[in-house]
């Protein structure tokens, strides 16, 4: 038998029919659904008389623009968002599908929850309606976000239509260097290959940097993956995966766990497998990383300046210069200069424990800078109970941070969680579009623990220096 | 869906690359729980002030352009979110294809879905096709699936790729649920395999 990449094999386990052209269609073990991008799918199905094929395969949470703050569970200001969750909370009754209220202890966002319940297995399809359902990728499965229409054809057929994608493989070598985290490799990566460089691609995440992450680390690496264009982002299971699944209420128990974990042992890339396009990246020359544009690939290192249009060729230099305009920032300005007025610490991509914990770490016995405003938005229900049990949540409202309820927030700001017209947010999303965290809002990309060092200091820091202090 | 044959229209030039759907249709306007009405929306954010006050110099804004049904745009259109909203506003708003040098994923799917035909052409031919609809409201372009081109105002042709079952659905307007709904028999007798062979899944 040829040789063989990770992805080809989940593909294969999974094609159901395949058409002359090569058009083929995929089984999906798993569909993930929320409020914002599934009504008119639910609509479609009503209108045409069908039903959810696999209900019981099909999980749905609200987390995109319910607000994070208390008193949610009985009463949302917003007309139109109470609607899309009250829409959900029908839906998920009349074709019953597994469902997470607001009013849940496990409700959050949706990629945080389906790996927490152990929904996301390796060797799975994972789809929802959301481009950074790629996070579940870390498992070694293969997961991508859809639309709409593709939401409804998931619900009616657990297939979806697909063409193979190409196969990439991103190195990253050796080890992270102190105060350098997934996050900084994830950006690093799209810095280099641009936001179309993964178009037609899936990625492959492998290397030793990659291997010693957490499964919290390999899935903020995965989440962006759909920032580099690519349609999945994977990382091989092991030891790590196997230990985060187990005991999970959905994982397999029993006989049936030992026959998953020896399939899951067989999800790796053959010697020799063929790749079209190989990206390798040093551990240790990726420095701690902030954005500096409108445009996730417009990544830099904390010890740069922010560049000028002129730096930039083809279509990128009037990108270039109206991301300048648009973030307020003057060519030559040492980034460590930028001063800030927010700080948002969480989303699917940095909401997990983790994550709190190191930004807590920096922050411990510390306060935010006079006049910045801090959010810590836990991606869970559980995630939450966690961190105030450890004491995280103390640390973060003794800094000066609100200590918020889990969803999106302010990562895209659907819900009241919004930056107000030109005010510059530390964040630690994975999206600086323009207007993406309100109108005229400026949103620098980092680390939790960067976050946290520009909330102590008032402007973006190397948090290197703040680490070396608390040595 | 409606059907995608051949379009004669006019088409607006938006040169700026990594246009993502975030500014083709900002996130308030995702609390719909409807497919239509989002045309007023598109490209809010750079299409009015704060006070809802049309930009003038938005391409769209201006005379020639508003009744656009064709975008030429910079490269990696449509990236960012998953949201159908954007080909949901743009369909609304009345652009049936959109032409650039490459498209993100999932809105490239998206389109599909929606009757909307995006372009891959190559970007000495979409600089051509940018020229001609700089040239305003008389430089109509036209598009035909069926043969695959595109033909400028003044009649230079470019042949685009475009994969034959999309194209197949796009001519005959056929929705895909129906479509996999046939093939119910061959899901049926994979589900019965795999759940034997995966049963922890």
């Amino acid at each position: 038998m040829t040789a063989r990449t990770l992805y080809d094999k989940i593909w294969d386990d999974h094609v159901v029919h395949t058409s002359e052209d090569g058009t083929c269609l995929l089984y999906i073990d798993r569909h993930l659904v929320h409020e914002v991008t599934s009504p008119q799918a639910f609509e479609g199905l009503r209108m045409t008389g069908r039903t959810v094929r696999a209900p019981e395969k099909t999980i749905a949470v609200p987390d995109h623009n319910v607000p994070t703050t208390a008193g949610r569970d009985t009463h949302i200001d917003n007309e139109e968002s109470r609607i899309q969750v009250e829409a959900l909370d029908k839906n998920a009754r009349d074709f019953g599908i597994n469902y997470y209220p607001v009013s849940d202890i496990r409700q959050g966002i949706v990629h945080i929850v389906g790996p927490e319940q152990g929904w996301t297995l390796p060797g799975m399809t994972v789809v929802c309606g959301d481009s950074h359902t790629a996070t579940h990728g870390a498992f070694g499965s293969l997961a991508h976000g859809i639309g709409t229409s593709e939401v409804e054809h998931v619900l009616a057929t657990q297939t979806l239509i697909q063409k193979k994608s190409k196969n990439m493989k991103v190195e990253i070598t050796g080890s992270l260097l102190p105060g350098v985290t997934a996050k900084d490799i994830t950006l690093a990566v799209i810095g280099q290959t641009g936001t179309a460089g993964g178009t037609g691609y899936v990625i492959e995440y492998c290397g030793q940097a990659i291997r010693d992450l957490s499964m919290e680390g390999r899935m903020t690496v995965c989440n962006m993956a759909i920032e580099g264009g690519a349609r999945a982002g994977l990382i091989a299971p092991d030891e790590k995966t196997f230990a985060y699944c187990m005991g999970r209420p959905h994982a397999p128990k029993g006989a049936k766990w030992e026959a998953a974990v020896s399939y899951w042992k067989t999800l790796f890339t053959d010697e020799g497998a063929h790749f079209d396009k190989v990206i390798t990246i040093k551990g240790e020359d990726i420095a701690p990383v902030v954005t500096w544009g409108t445009s996730p690939e417009d990544v830099l290192p904390i010890t740069a300046s922010v560049p000028a249009a002129s730096d930039f060729t083809g279509g990128k230099v009037d990108a270039a210069q109206r991301s300048l305009d648009y973030m307020g920032l003057k060519p030559g300005t040492k980034l460590t200069d930028v001063k800030i007025d927010a700080v948002f610490i969480g989303s699917c991509t940095n909401g997990r424990i983790e994550d709190l914990r190191a930004a807590a770490a920096v922050l411990k016995g510390k306060k935010i800078a006079p006049g910045v405003r801090g959010m810590v938005v836990p991606g869970s229900g559980l995630v939450r109970l966690q961190a105030e049990e450890e004491g995280l949540a103390q640390i973060f409202t003794d800094a000066g941070f609100e200590w918020r309820l889990a969803g999106c927030s302010m990562c895209l700001g659907m819900n009241p969680d919004q930056l107000a017209p030109g005010e510059r947010c530390a964040a630690t999303s994975n999206r600086n579009f323009e207007g993406r965290m309100g109108r005229g809002g400026r949103t620098h990309l980092m680390s939790p623990i960067m976050a946290a060092a520009a909330a102590i200091t008032g402007h973006l820091t190397d948090v290197r220096t703040v680490l070396a202090e608390m040595a | 869906m409606d059907k995608f044959t051949t379009l004669t229209g006019i088409a607006a030039p938006m040169p700026l690359v990594n246009i993502d759907t975030d500014m083709i249709i900002p996130k308030q306007f995702l609390k719909t729980i409807k497919r239509t009405g989002l045309g007023v929306n598109l490209f809010d954010e750079m299409r009015y002030t704060l006070d809802g006050k049309e930009i003038p110099e938005f391409v769209l804004n201006q005379p020639a352009y508003r009744k656009s049904q064709i975008i030429v745009a910079g490269d990696n259109f449509g990236c960012g979110s998953s949201r159908e909203h954007a080909p949901w506003a743009l369909l609304d708003f009345g652009i049936r294809a959109v032409i650039s040098t490459s498209f993100a994923d999932i809105f490239f799917n998206n389109c599909f879905k929606n009757g909307i035909l995006p372009i891959v052409l190559p970007p000495e031919a979409v600089d051509v096709l940018m020229k001609d609809a700089e040239k305003g409201e008389n430089a109509r372009q036209t598009v035909d699936l069926e043969a695959q081109t595109v033909t400028t105002s003044d009649g230079q042709s470019f042949s685009f790729e475009i994969d034959p079952f999309r194209k197949h659905c796009l001519l005959n307007g056929l929705d895909d649920i129906g479509l996999t709904m046939e093939k119910a028999k061959s899901i049926d007798t994979f589900e019965a395999k795999y759940n034997q062979s995966h049963s922890w899944v």
